[in-house]
């Protein structure tokens, strides 16, 4: 596999019993690209997501992370990628704090190091009055702002982001897809999942997953084209419905 | 080494920001002990006894006046024959019988030594136990008095029979099983609760991408449990031993390796259940039914083994409490060592790596 591109998947497969959750995908990441992951709800975004970032084995197919093979090297892949899970990635009963703190030692950054994000971070988010709550005594917008920059402490080649602006407000939304433009511009490659159509337009390219098989993927503009439609909203409804 | 700090400080803010984990960590052992401690009492007051004198001489006499007159005894009855002796017990209200042997005076100055047997209804063993200390004690006094005045000593040996109950199944036999069942319930529950959280709130995700190994996360998660669980033993020990004048008659430090090897093998079980259950209340369950209630029922705790139906009997084997419970009885009641009990603890050492084989292999199922 080459070098050039971040991720490599070639025919993907995972499967749970008789059901294929993810069937035979392929595709490429560039480096310091944008990618967009969508899919309906059970689409198979996570599980798929999962077998890139090295906690799930793949069922048959074969994926190279950041030059590495997932089935063989997932130990390095963990060293160069950044996640944040669909479900909460920080702890509740965990100061702001505490949380960097702790994220940053299992990374095995040295304390001072920590020390200079920490601050870094917290000045960053605007978080100098809640550095010292407790996490879930925060609104979810920040929580994920917090989460995403926690992600970041270990200075990842690759983020991966599954749902990260679930059920969070338009205007946070907007400023969490500034910080993620930061790190594409800092040569970070972004792989993320979402729901909201407006943010698919913000991506390089997307892939449109239905029933765990790839249907679409090209850059928004393209594929808006191909499906003469306007917003990729439509591109996505046309498809899921193309499907049933 | 320095990760694992950092992971460790972590598991100690979730326990300590926890009020439930608190509660059941450190409340729940002294609670329990605490209950134990007030439902059974070890004073005695005015107790009912009967004496049979076979001798009836001035010494004997001079003996049951003193017991007479300390309040803590009152005699009831005087009996002549050996076969009467059933008979009070029967009735239930007497709760001792003296039995001084003929010539008792004679032997106690010509042979230096006479015996008087002290028998005692052990049904309910905790009094009984009482009774015979605070007659061995007045009696030792009179012999003190009575050495006083002669160049020679003169002994009299108590020897003192717990009737019904010869095994003297009573508090002491509890405080083994409260201390068991507690550090069953802080091991094993409280770790496989705080593993299942981890995967319920999805941080354990997160752990598994870090470059942690799972075994380290896992023993990250591990420590910290025991730690409280050996500061729980310490406390369990130390208040058996003021409250219940529990005896430590064997090797402390025998003791506080054995409860370290039951603790381990405990929080085994207890990563074992969070390999299988995917919540909280999984865990709790898993933890309560598979766990507590053999531990209660099955383990001899309650309900001796030998007077179990077969099937029982054989179960129990696999119960590790037994055989830990077995071991505390062994150093704390007769003091024996690890000469007596390599074989139990060998089980226990056995089952300990058992579970931790099954829990690895699980473990990676999980992951596939
Ligand atoms: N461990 C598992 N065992 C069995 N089935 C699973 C497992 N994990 C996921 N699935 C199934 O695989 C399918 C894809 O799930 P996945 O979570 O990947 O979807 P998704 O695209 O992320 O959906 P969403 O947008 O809701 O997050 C679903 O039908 C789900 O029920
Ligand atoms: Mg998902």
């Amino acid at each position: 596999m080459t070098n050039e591109n971040a991720i490599t998947v070639k025919n993907l497969t995972k499967t749970f019993g008789d059901f294929t959750a993810v069937d035979a995908i392929s595709f490429e990441v560039g480096k310091g690209e944008v990618f967009g992951f969508l899919g309906a709800n059970g689409a198979g975004k996570t599980t798929a997501m999962k077998m890139l970032i090295g906690i799930s084995k793949p069922t048959k197919g074969e994926a190279n992370v950041a030059g590495f093979d997932v089935r063989t090297q997932a130990e390095d892949i963990k060293k160069s990628i950044g996640y944040m899970s669909q479900r909460f990635s920080l702890y509740n009963d965990l100061t702001i704090k505490e949380n960097i703190v702790f994220f940053g030692g299992i990374y095995g950054l040295k304390k001072s190091v920590i020390k200079a994000k920490s601050k870094n971070l917290i000045d960053e988010l605007g978080l100098h009055d809640e550095a010292d709550k407790l996490v879930g005594s925060l609104p979810l917008g920040w929580k994920q702002k917090v989460s995403f920059s926690v992600a970041l402490l270990h200075d990842p080649k690759i983020i991966f982001l599954d749902e990260p602006t679930g059920g969070v407000d338009p205007i946070t939304r907007r400023q969490f897809w500034e910080m993620i433009y930061r790190e594409a511009n800092n040569g970070k490659t972004i792989f993320v999942t979402t729901h909201y159509m407006d943010e698919a337009e913000y991506c390089d390219r997307v892939s449109i997953m239905v029933a765990g098989k790839i249907e679409a993927l090209d850059t928004p503009k393209n594929l808006k084209e191909k499906y003469k439609v306007d917003s990729m909203n439509k591109v996505f409804l046309k498809l899921a419905r193309n499907i049933e | 080494m320095k990760r694992f700090i950092g992971f460790i400080k972590k598991e100690f803010f979730h326990i300590l920001r926890d009020r439930r984990s608190l509660f059941i960590l450190f409340g729940m052992p002294i609670v329990q002990i605490m209950l134990f401690g007030f439902a059974i009492t070890n004073e005695i007051n005015n107790v009912d006894i009967a004496v049979l004198d076979h001798s009836k001489d001035d010494v004997t006499k001079e003996i049951i006046d003193k017991i007479a007159a300390s309040k803590y005894f009152s005699i009831k009855a005087f009996i002549d024959n050996e076969t009467a002796i059933e008979k009070v017990f029967e009735k239930g209200q007497i709760k001792a019988v003296l039995n001084f042997e003929p010539d008792f005076s004679r032997k106690l100055i010509a042979e230096n030594g006479a015996t008087v047997q002290i028998l005692t209804d052990a049904t309910d063993p905790n009094t009984a136990n009482t009774i015979s200390n605070y007659t061995g004690a007045i009696l030792q006094k009179y012999q003190q008095e009575l050495n006083q005045n002669v160049a020679i000593s003169y002994q009299i040996v108590p020897q003192t029979r717990m009737v019904y109950n010869p095994e003297l199944k009573s508090v002491f036999m509890f405080v083994p099983g409260v201390m068991t069942i507690i550090l069953m319930l802080v091991s094993a529950m409280m770790t496989s609760i705080s593993i299942t959280r981890e995967k319920e709130l999805g941080t354990m995700e997160i752990l598994l991408v870090s470059p942690l190994k799972p075994a380290q996360v896992i023993i990250g998660k591990v420590v910290p449990y025991v730690f409280l669980s050996v500061i729980n033993a310490v406390i369990i020990i130390i208040l058996s031993i003021f409250v219940f004048k529990m005896p430590v008659e064997g090797s402390l430090f025998l003791l506080g390796a054995e409860s370290i090897l039951f603790i381990i093998n405990a929080l085994s079980l207890g990563i074992l259940i969070s390999t299988i259950s995917s919540t909280q209340q999984t865990a709790m369950m898993v933890s309560l039914m598979g766990l507590m209630l053999p531990v209660i029922l099955l383990s001899g705790f309650i309900f001796p083994i030998s007077s179990m139906p077969l099937p029982l009997q054989i179960i129990s084997n696999a119960i590790p409490a037994k055989w830990f419970i077995i071991i505390l009885k062994g150093i704390m009641l007769k003091g024996v060592g690890l000469a007596y009990l390599w074989k139990e603890s060998l089980i226990l050492v056995g089952m300990t790596l058992f579970f931790m084989a099954m829990s690895v292999k699980k473990y990676k199922i999980r992951l596939e």
